[in-house]
């Protein structure tokens, strides 16, 4: 539904983006991860056809970005970065105006405006200027503006930035709702999101993808995929952690907080090995006064820190890029 | 055409929404008021013919034709709003031509809403009607030229301040091409043909042509194709910058 092939672009002598493949089929709601500046809002734009590639192809529905620009476009919805919108219209103005440019006339434009209003519940500030809106709300109208016209395709630049925890789980809903039939690509830094929505994450750094595949395949890359972590008194830790450092799967122990005579443990296991079970009969024939003993599945922002590169640096490579 | 009207609506009830529109009508009646009546002497003149009102128009409109202009495309840009509509499935001629003509008619109904001066010298005398006529045709064919050029200006920043100061300046110019201002610059070196084009394409000479009662089809077409030429410009600007 959505490919791109070989996507380049560069701003001068900075590559944001270096060659980006990708397909997104329907049913997928991919997300696309990286730290800030690694070229997400600069791969959306040229999806969206409001950047022109330096090279690549991008295609929406069969139709070619660059050259059948107006057909692609009506498969696509696409909230921009930020979610811009009118500021001195209300809402049902403006949705209203987004069904018309769609091609929707009359009675059928006032309805997707009124359907998409109520998806994204907006009804209650449906006359009030969109620029004296909450940015939650106005994040929403953005939201509704991209869902209209029930695109085949979804592309969003960071859907649920700036909103509270609770409107955050209803666009979460929102887009899981619609996941079955669409091809959906949102960009993110929160790396909850991808495991609360998408069925698929991509990693960039420096406009180049470094990880792709399912939530749970990145997190098995975690140095903490299937580490188990216990709690027990800390008179007990020392003997604990030397006899867990034994054990033939267990690769290494730390010991991570010490709190009111409370130790936390965690064996970190040998190839993603499963420990939990062999440390679960461990504690017990040991006899240690176990306070909490759990496996984890994984730690995310650890799979992206160590795929990704830090800001800093990425300006130091780049300037010594530039001086060679 | 769809698209276009679309665009336009929302273009024009915007200038509406905001205190812009009023305040950019109240200035206009009171200048031409000011300039006609203490400026241009009107009823000294003791002439039933509106010749002093219309001779201000193109003065007027060389700073607030720019005002109207220079939020066109650099406050979409400066809002970011102008990825939205550069998203959606619009032609971008379909976005210029609908900005353009919403600007355009909305400096239209400032300009019909001089219609008291007109029934004043009706009141006064009998004037010729004709001529009045073709100098309001006129003054809004000018007012289309000159917020063509802004427009295309408009698109090449995102700086409102910036599109101001340059089209004023670029209007300036236009304006008095055929003025020895700039024609002296090229009369020194440059062949005659050229300092010949150059005069032809002074607003003044065509406006005044045009009111003083002839409405001929090269007056037309002069600012029709410049309307054109700059709308094209302005299609072209904002394509460029999609390319960076």
């Amino acid at each position: 539904m959505i490919e791109i092939s070989g996507l380049t672009k560069n701003f001068g002598p900075i590559a944001a983006v270096a060659g980006i493949d990708l397909k997104v089929v329907k049913g997928e709601v991919l997300g696309f991860l990286g730290p800030n500046g690694a070229g997400k809002s600069t791969t959306m734009k040229m999806i969206a056809g409001y950047l022109a590639p330096t090279s690549g192809r991008v295609s929406i529905c069969g139709h070619d970005v660059e050259n059948d620009t107006i057909a692609a476009q009506k498969s696509l919805g696409y909230l921009p970065e930020g979610a811009p919108a009118y500021g001195d219209m209300t809402p049902r103005q403006f949705l209203n105006f987004i069904a018309e440019v769609r091609g929707y006339s009359g009675k059928e434009a006032k309805e997707r405006a009124a359907a998409a209003a109520t998806k994204t519940e907006l009804e209650a500030v449906l006359e009030q200027p969109i620029e004296t809106l909450s940015k939650g709300f106005k994040r929403r109208v953005g939201l509704a503006q991209a869902i209209l016209h029930d695109p085949p395709a979804l592309v969003m630049d960071e859907p649920t930035d700036g909103l509270d925890p609770n409107q955050k789980h209803s666009v979460r809903k929102l887009i899981a709702a619609m996941a079955a039939d669409k091809a959906i690509i949102i960009s993110t830094h929160l790396l909850e999101e991808v495991e609360a929505v998408c069925t698929r994450a991509v990693i960039i750094d420096r406009g180049r993808i470094v990880a792709d595949g399912t939530p749970a395949a990145l997190l098995s890359r975690s140095r903490h995929h299937n580490a188990v972590t216990l709690s027990l008194p800390a008179d007990q830790a020392a003997a604990a952690k030397a006899r867990l450092e034994k054990e033939a799967n267990v690769l290494s122990v730390e010991e991570t907080s010490r709190v009111d005579g409370i130790a936390t443990i965690t064996a970190f296991p040998r190839a993603s090995a499963l420990i939990i079970e062999d440390l679960t009969a461990l504690a017990a024939a040991e006899r240690w006064d176990v306070k909490e003993l759990y496996a984890e599945a994984g730690r995310l922002d650890e799979v992206f820190r160590a795929l990704t590169t830090h800001d800093a640096q990425r300006v130091r490579e780049r300037r010594q890029g530039a001086g060679a | 055409m769809k698209p276009v009207v679309a665009i336009f609506k929302r273009e024009f009830l915007a200038y509406f929404a905001t205190p812009l529109a009023y305040v950019f009508i109240v200035i206009f009646l009171l200048a031409m008021g000011a300039f006609t009546f203490y400026v241009g002497h009107f009823y000294d003149n003791g002439l039933a013919e509106l010749s002093v009102f219309f001779g201000y128009h193109p003065w007027l409109y060389l700073f607030l034709v720019p005002a109207v202009g220079m939020r066109l495309w650099a406050e979409e840009r400066r809002v970011g709003t102008v990825e939205l509509l550069l998203t959606l499935p619009v032609p971008i001629w379909a976005s210029v031509v609908g900005k353009f003509l919403a600007a355009w008619a909305f400096i239209g109904v400032a300009l019909v809403l001089t219609f008291p001066i007109w029934i004043t010298v009706n009141y006064l005398g009998q004037p010729d009607n004709g001529a009045i006529f073709a100098s309001y045709v006129g003054s809004f064919l000018m007012a289309g030229g000159y917020l063509a050029i802004c427009a295309a200006i408009s698109a090449s920043t995102s700086n409102q301040v910036i599109a101001f100061v340059v089209s004023v300046v670029v209007c300036f110019l236009f304006t008095i091409a055929g003025a020895p201002l700039v024609l002296d610059v090229f009369q020194a070196w440059a062949p005659v043909v050229l300092v010949n084009t150059i005069s032809s394409f002074s607003f003044l000479t065509h406006f005044q042509a045009i009111s003083s009662g002839v409405i001929d089809l090269r007056d037309l077409v002069f600012f029709g194709s410049l309307i054109a030429l700059f709308l094209t410009v302005n299609v072209v600007l904002v394509d460029l910058k999609k390319t960076n």
